[in-house]
């Protein structure tokens, strides 16, 4: 018979696998999307998600249909004014066919818009799948530990004692060593009142007395609490990643870096930053950019100041480690930096910056990334590059690449993290 | 009025399921006395993030996975949001038990009115009318749901996604050219199929005869339609079918996948046909169920004014040049059309002796009865559509025609025009004039392989053109040849042409 279900609580979401088929099949307009919206926001914002736009062509879904043209009759409600053989004008558009209720055009021609979440943004921007694999490194990497609960052991401090399982085992042991001698007992104490009932000889119930007492003694030896009733609790030690991060963006500003090359910067360091943010609970950013001097400046100011003058890279580092040492000690904070430049760099400047970075920051820092966006049709290695190069050989926690081409920016990210996969391997 | 006194039922704006239990006893003892004869109902309570998702998937519990239902629900769920669009009360599946989706939002008076409309209404309609006693199995379907899911994830995961969705997309452009409008003969079973060639085999063997090979052969013989490559013998208007049927390329998962998608055509095709009909006699019942509920006294005032309040929402028509006017209300004209029959029945004019003399003074309960269960849109206005109700809705019919510049109005509701507005708008719910008449006409088996498809150009309707293009690639891609599509007008010339070509 009729039967009334609740069915609120199950099956939420039914569509969910419906709409990532819809954002895969639309992806590259929706990357086309992400694409632009990288280009608009800052940094901190990237991570918000977004609306999406996809025009409303590309989405129909194609069906044979009438279109416009040829003999058709329709019927309408609410007639006023009209009389039979009345001419009227078409309405607007009237290209003959399926005016009015015929299930012909009318559709609306908006563009279909929607709404990007932060997970499904992070995973167009991040390209799926290789996102598990980067965090695995990244994780391995942070040495912080952190004690997590882990069950019980025997042996421990006596801090760590749980009397609660302490008192259970101690039970258990106890009834588990009692039972039989309570029940030779027993028997004992019956068959001692028989004896007694039936005035057996002296020597017989003064057996059976002995026995009774001693069965008593021994059930009394059994102990309230022993060594191996004690439980403890028991921690053990898992790697965490450390909340806090600092990150350092460098960036060359003197006028041989074009917005082209500041848009591949910016890229990069979008990457980064989102990546430890999906590592750390917190990343602050720190902004230093460089002509001949470095400056500490804000994120607007770094992408969007113009400034001229010469190259001084040095300067740069310099301000770095005089930030790290001021405000971002190494027992609290990760520190990761990542610098973009052209590689344009003169005189004695290179081989300094070079040795600094090597002797200085690299020790300070838990990962460094170089970024040279030369001159598109530039062959041959800058200064710096050849300079750095040395010391990308000599440590584990520095890592350099050229980019020419935004494209190039996602595949040299993850090569920069494959390569430390292989690192921490080895 | 009822001799038996029933306790006043509870009220209230909150509902409670034991309420709700109550007041479904009471409306199935009411609809029993009526005669409604319905499968037994399920009534499940669900959420609006849930009933977004019923919409997404036209309103099935489990369809398979596809991005245009994700499309859809974006789409639903975004006009939701920005409240331009409020959702259905309820979602009715055809099925056995009846299953009604009803909104935890809803009050109680919303509840009683969704449980009359779909559980008693909607349900007795899908039990009674023909088309869909013919055309769907509704103790099947759930089942048939569950396998076609099950089906079409098993192929993506051995095929990948994007094979199998590839070939659902196809599928979908020609969905609505996957229903069979008349039943097909039983399929002959394999063993009637052997016996049947051995008979044919025996036959041949006691007619041998040498002599017959010297016979020439006859000019005649070449306009046997296989021969000439003419298949099938008969147009076939069922595109999936005969896809599935005779694709020489698909393989069997992929002729499965179209079976499937053919099989949910058919589903729906009824409902369809029947959208005035379904609609205006649940609208009917849920009216006349709970005023009946009033009269015994067991809802108060204040239900009914919230139900009224309601219900006047769900049968109001706009007129043509009214804002937010999308044609003709099918809750507004079903709903009027049963009253009407009914106060034909009962309290008949001397218009309605002349026009419906059969109907006059019968037992509406039994009019009704059998006008449900043996019509569809079409014949269902063109028997039905009384002159008042016309002059009521004040129809008129505008006539659009090619070669001239201008609108002509046709008809309006007067003595001249009452049969026309009439027919005219039982035309419009004819298939015909909601989408383009095109068969398969040919395919060359013997051949190139090639499929010919026919559009029997209506009244100088040409069809879309970008999209009918879309749709012949689609059509290749499912038969991996040729295919064609021409367009033939009234007087059987060829007047257009389209080809695809792999």
């Amino acid at each position: 018979m009729n039967r009334l279900v609740d069915r609120r609580l199950n099956g939420r979401n039914r569509s969910a696998v419906n709409r990532q088929r819809f954002i895969r099949r639309y992806k590259e307009h929706i990357r086309k999307s992400v694409k632009g919206m990288i280009a608009e926001r800052s940094i901190t914002d990237m991570v918000k998600g977004g609306d999406v736009k996809v025009p409303a062509k590309d989405l129909s879904e194609p069906e044979f249909r009438y279109g416009s043209g040829g003999d058709w009759e329709s019927v309408h409600p609410g007639n006023r004014e009209f009389l039979s053989g009345d001419r009227i004008p078409r309405p607007d558009g009237g290209g003959g066919g399926g005016s009015g209720s015929q299930g012909g055009p009318g559709e609306s021609v908006d563009d279909f818009v929607f709404t990007l979440s932060r997970e499904e943004f992070l995973s167009i921007f991040f390209d799926d799948l290789e996102l598990p694999n980067m965090m695995r490194t990244a994780v391995a990497e942070a040495d912080d530990k952190r004690l997590v609960r882990a069950g019980y052991v025997k042996e421990g401090t006596p801090s760590n004692l749980s009397v609660l399982r302490t008192m259970k085992s101690a039970l258990g042991r106890r009834i588990a060593l009692a039972g039989p001698i309570r029940d030779d007992l027993e028997r004992a104490r019956e068959d001692l009142e028989q004896a007694r009932q039936a005035d057996r000889p002296a020597g017989e119930i003064r057996g059976l007395e002995e026995l009774v007492e001693e069965l008593e003694a021994r059930l009394a030896r059994i102990p309230f609490l022993d060594e191996v009733d004690l439980r403890y609790r028991h921690r053990v030690a898992v790697p965490r990643p450390a909340s806090r991060a600092v990150m350092f963006c460098l960036m060359d500003v003197s006028a041989s870096m074009d917005e082209r090359k500041k848009d591949l910067a910016k890229r990069f360091f979008t990457l980064l930053y989102l990546f430890l943010t999906r590592k750390y609970e917190r990343v602050e950013l720190v902004f230093i950019r460089h002509t001949d001097e470095a400056q500490e400046v804000d994120e607007e100011a770094f992408f969007y100041d113009p400034q001229s003058g010469g190259t001084v890279v040095f300067s740069a580092l310099q301000l770095m480690d005089e930030i790290c040492e001021a405000r971002y000690p190494r027992s609290e904070w990760n520190i990761y930096a990542a610098q973009a430049s052209d590689g344009d760099a003169f005189g004695a400047d290179p081989a300094k910056s070079a040795r600094f970075l090597h002797d200085a920051l690299l020790p300070r820092t838990r990962y460094f990334a170089y970024i040279e966006c030369p001159d598109e049709h530039q062959t041959g290695s800058s200064r710096l590059w050849v300079e750095y190069e040395a010391v990308a050989d000599a440590s584990r926690n520095f890592a350099m690449r050229r980019v020419f081409d935004p494209t190039e920016i996602y595949p040299v990210f993850r090569d920069l993290f494959r390569k430390d996969t292989a690192g921490v391997a080895a | 009025m009822n001799a038996r006194h029933e306790p006043m039922l509870p009220h209230g704006p909150e509902w409670e399921f034991e309420v709700l239990e109550q007041y479904d006893a009471v409306i199935a003892r009411t609809a029993a006395e009526f005669g409604l004869d319905t499968y037994p109902n399920q009534i499940e309570i669900i959420n609006s993030e849930q009933m977004l998702d019923a919409y997404a998937s036209s309103g099935l519990p489990l369809g398979y996975p596809h991005w245009s239902y994700g499309k859809a629900f974006i789409r639903h769920e975004q006009s939701y949001r920005k409240g331009y669009q409020g959702l259905a009360y309820e979602i009715v599946i055809n099925s056995d038990p009846c299953i009604a989706y009803l909104m935890e939002e809803n009050s109680l008076t919303m509840q009683a009115l969704v449980i009359a409309h779909a559980s008693y209404g909607h349900n007795s309609f899908f039990k009674g009318n023909y088309l869909f006693r013919q055309f769907t199995q509704a103790d099947a379907i759930l089942d048939y749901l569950v396998f076609a899911r099950r089906y079409v994830m098993e192929c993506e995961e051995r095929y990948g996604t994007e094979e199998v969705e590839n070939v659902i997309d196809s599928c979908h452009a020609l969905m609505s050219y996957g229903v069979d409008r008349y039943r097909r003969p039983q399929p002959h079973t394999a063993k009637e199929m052997d016996a049947r060639r051995e008979e044919i085999a025996e036959h041949e063997r006691r007619q041998f005869n040498d002599l017959w090979r010297t016979v020439p052969v006859g000019r005649s013989g070449a306009a046997s339609p296989v021969a000439s490559g003419g298949f099938p013998g008969e147009p076939e208007e069922n595109i999936l079918y005969f896809v599935e049927k005779f694709s020489p390329r698909l393989a069997p998962w992929q002729r499965e996948l179209v079976r499937i998608v053919r099989k949910l055509s058919q589903y729906f095709y009824p409902q369809t046909q029947t959208k005035v009909m379904n609609e205006g006699w649940a609208t009917f019942w849920h009216y006349t169920l709970l005023n009946r509920l009033y009269e015994k006294r067991v809802v108060d005032e204040a239900f009914m004014i919230e139900f009224l309040h309601h219900h006047t929402n769900v049968v109001g028509q706009r007129g043509f040049d009214q804002q937010g006017y999308h044609g003709m209300n099918p809750y507004a004209l079903g709903f009027a059309m049963m009253q009407d029959i009914r106060r034909i029945c009962e309290k008949p004019t001397d218009e309605d002796r002349e026009w419906f003399p059969d109907l006059v003074d019968t037992d509406w309960v039994r009019t009704l009865d059998f006008a449900m269960r043996n019509f569809k849109d079409e014949s269902f206005i063109s028997q039905y559509l009384s002159p008042r109700l016309i002059r009521e809705f004040r129809l008129f019919v505008v006539a659009d025609h090619a070669d001239d510049d201008m609108l002509e109005i046709d008809s309006i509701h007067d003595e001249h025009g009452y049969r026309r507005v009439r027919r005219m708008l039982a035309e419009q719910y004819k298939r015909e004039n909601l989408m383009p008449d095109i068969q398969v006409v040919r395919f060359d088996r013997d051949g190139d392989r090639s499929l010919t498809l026919r559009n029997s150009i209506y009244r100088g309707r040409p069809l879309r053109d970008e999209e009918a293009n879309e749709v012949l690639r689609h059509l290749g891609r499912l038969w991996g040849f040729t295919v064609r599509l021409e367009a033939v007008d009234a007087g059987g010339r060829i007047d257009g042409f389209r080809e695809w070509r792999p």
